[in-house]
């Protein structure tokens, strides 16, 4: 059925934009957020939306979160949005995270890594008990520690310990041509693990985090050791075509997550470990963690592994991955369907007055 | 054919653009602006390229030294300007702060004029410079503050 427009409601649709402005700025006795304070004390949430939107910008994942009340689904949308906005300039050199400036690293595959187990900032040691003296304001906060001496550079990534001895499957660049980019083309089967890992740094946290879980509980096989988690700051190096010559143009934070996984071997190759990767911007460590996992999960086809579960199947996974193209399918339903249920409607009606005469035929045959 | 020492010499002074441009890029919109309002003030030059606001789309490597992916975009601010002698600055910063991206052009073009260049390193390249690693030293000590010191626990009998 063709596409019906809808009119009406225009007095209606100006008075709800008003009611939301309204309702989003809450009881106008308490103080407005600033942009500021969201950045600066919903940072993991600021976090959320600048990978899953895919711009890193604090202040326009304030916004964002601001407009959209804290819905942090809505937000990722708004920043999308505004993202098809602007020009590109330029293509990063791809970030060397072996030389992070590290905030946070941990290994739990090995107790003693060179340049330590760094803890950082992280909810992991805490108790999860309400704190209620975060209720009360005013008052003071307990202050970070600082160690004599910083952390070492350039810390090794734990990774390279197996590496040496073959133990673990190496990445190494195979100087592949054009590099795949889902905001210029779209999803493309069977995808390169470049296609794929673009897909998952853009995909919903929850979604990935379940599929991640699934594969470790029976629908995938995974046994899945976290070779290293890092947090810290890297540099964005860019080529500008004026210049000619890099620059160093950004710092920005990034998580990464280093997933070592079963071990295979074949008749040619001894047995080693594989591999899976997540890298967001920000602080995501759920989110890396299921992303290597999954990750991991999609190489099945490529390491000859059979394809039985949904995290393995790529067709399934990468169509589903995106949570503005999943929002607007299922809140679309919503929309006025008015025609189209009309004429549903006349058919089931006709349908049940064809079954109810051909009922009653039958009950007057038996009958005579 | 250059000779040797000329390549050498021009290589040399890119690193050293690279390396201003980099800190001028990374530098705080606030900080940048103490230290270099003055001596823009004093310049005369014309826009080439009036600031705008864009995007750099950042790279990734599976497994961190594998295969090539792109991760997500970031706002960048960008101007160009040119100098009455005719020298051409470029100014790159991260996020959409234009003012920051106009100061950083005219920095970058007065510090490619000889007679000026030691002095203005010294007046804003070089102060950027120390605050930028203050902070990492300061981010770093933290950091180095929750390193995870093991010990062994003995059990049982008494090794010695």
């Amino acid at each position: 059925m063709a596409y019906v427009a809808v009119k009406g409601g225009e007095q209606a649709i100006l008075n709800t934009l008003r009611l939301i402005s309204e309702t989003r700025r809450g009881d106008p006795a308490f103080a407005e957020l600033t942009l500021a304070q969201i950045s600066e004390q919903f940072g993991l949430a600021v976090d959320r939306v600048m990978t899953e939107g895919s711009v890193y910008d604090r202040e326009l994942a304030a916004l964002a979160l601001k407009q959209a009340q804290g819905d942090v689904i809505e937000a990722i949308f708004l920043l999308r949005a505004y993202r098809t906005t602007l020009p590109r300039f330029a293509v990063s050199e791809p970030v060397d995270t072996s030389r992070m400036t590290i905030r946070r690293r941990i290994s739990a595959t090995f107790k003693d890594i060179p340049g330590g187990q760094v803890l950082g900032p992280t909810y992991d040691c805490t108790h999860r008990l309400l704190d209620f003296a975060l209720a009360a304001e005013g008052l003071q906060r307990p202050q970070a520690g600082l160690a004599a001496e910083p952390l070492d550079k350039d810390v090794p990534q734990v990774i390279d310990l197996l590496g040496s001895e073959g133990l673990i499957e190496e990445e190494s660049d195979e100087g592949q041509g054009e590099i795949f980019d889902l905001t210029r083309e779209p999803m493309s089967l069977p995808a390169g693990r470049d296609q794929r890992l673009q897909n998952l740094a853009r995909g919903d946290e929850g979604f990935l985090l379940g599929l991640a879980y699934s594969t470790v509980r029976g629908y995938g096989g995974a046994h899945p050791f976290v070779g290293e988690l890092r947090l810290g700051e890297v540099t964005v190096e860019i080529v500008p075509e004026e210049l000619g010559f890099p620059i160093a143009v950004a710092e920005i934070a990034v998580t990464e997550c280093q997933m070592i996984n079963q071990f295979r071997g074949t008749a040619a190759k001894p047995p080693r470990f594989t591999r899976g990767y997540g890298l967001t911007f920000g602080h995501n460590e759920r989110k890396a963690m299921a992303m290597s996992l999954v990750d991991r999960a999609m190489r099945a086809r490529e390491l000859g592994e059979d394809v039985r579960y949904p995290a393995q199947d790529e067709e399934f996974v990468l169509a589903h991955t995106d949570n503005v193209e999943a929002s607007g399918m299922v809140s679309h339903f919503k929309l006025p369907h008015y025609v189209d249920f009309q004429a549903e409607l006349a058919l089931v009606r006709q349908l049940r007055a064809e079954h109810m005469a051909a009922r009653e035929a039958q009950t007057k045959e038996v009958a005579e | 054919m250059k000779s040797k020492t000329k390549m050498e010499a021009e290589q040399a002074a890119i690193a050293q653009r690279s390396d201003w441009l980099g800190i001028l890029s990374r530098s705080v919109g606030s900080e940048l602006e103490a230290l270099a309002a003055d001596l823009v003030t004093d310049s005369t030059f014309e826009w080439l390229r009036p600031s705008d606001i864009g995007l750099v789309m950042v790279r990734g490597r599976a497994g961190g030294t594998g295969n090539v992916f792109n991760l997500g975009e970031m706002t960048v601010a960008r101007a160009s300007v040119r100098l009455e002698d005719g020298t051409v600055g470029h100014g790159y910063v991260q996020g959409r702060d234009k003012r920051q991206a106009e100061l950083a052009a005219i920095v970058d073009a007065l510090l490619q004029q000889p007679h000026r260049h030691e002095l203005i390193t010294a007046k804003v390249i070089e102060p950027l410079r120390e605050r930028a690693e203050a902070r990492r030293l300061a981010k770093s000590r933290k950091a180095a503050a929750t390193k995870v010191e093991f010990f062994t626990m003995v059990r049982g009998e008494d090794p010695a």
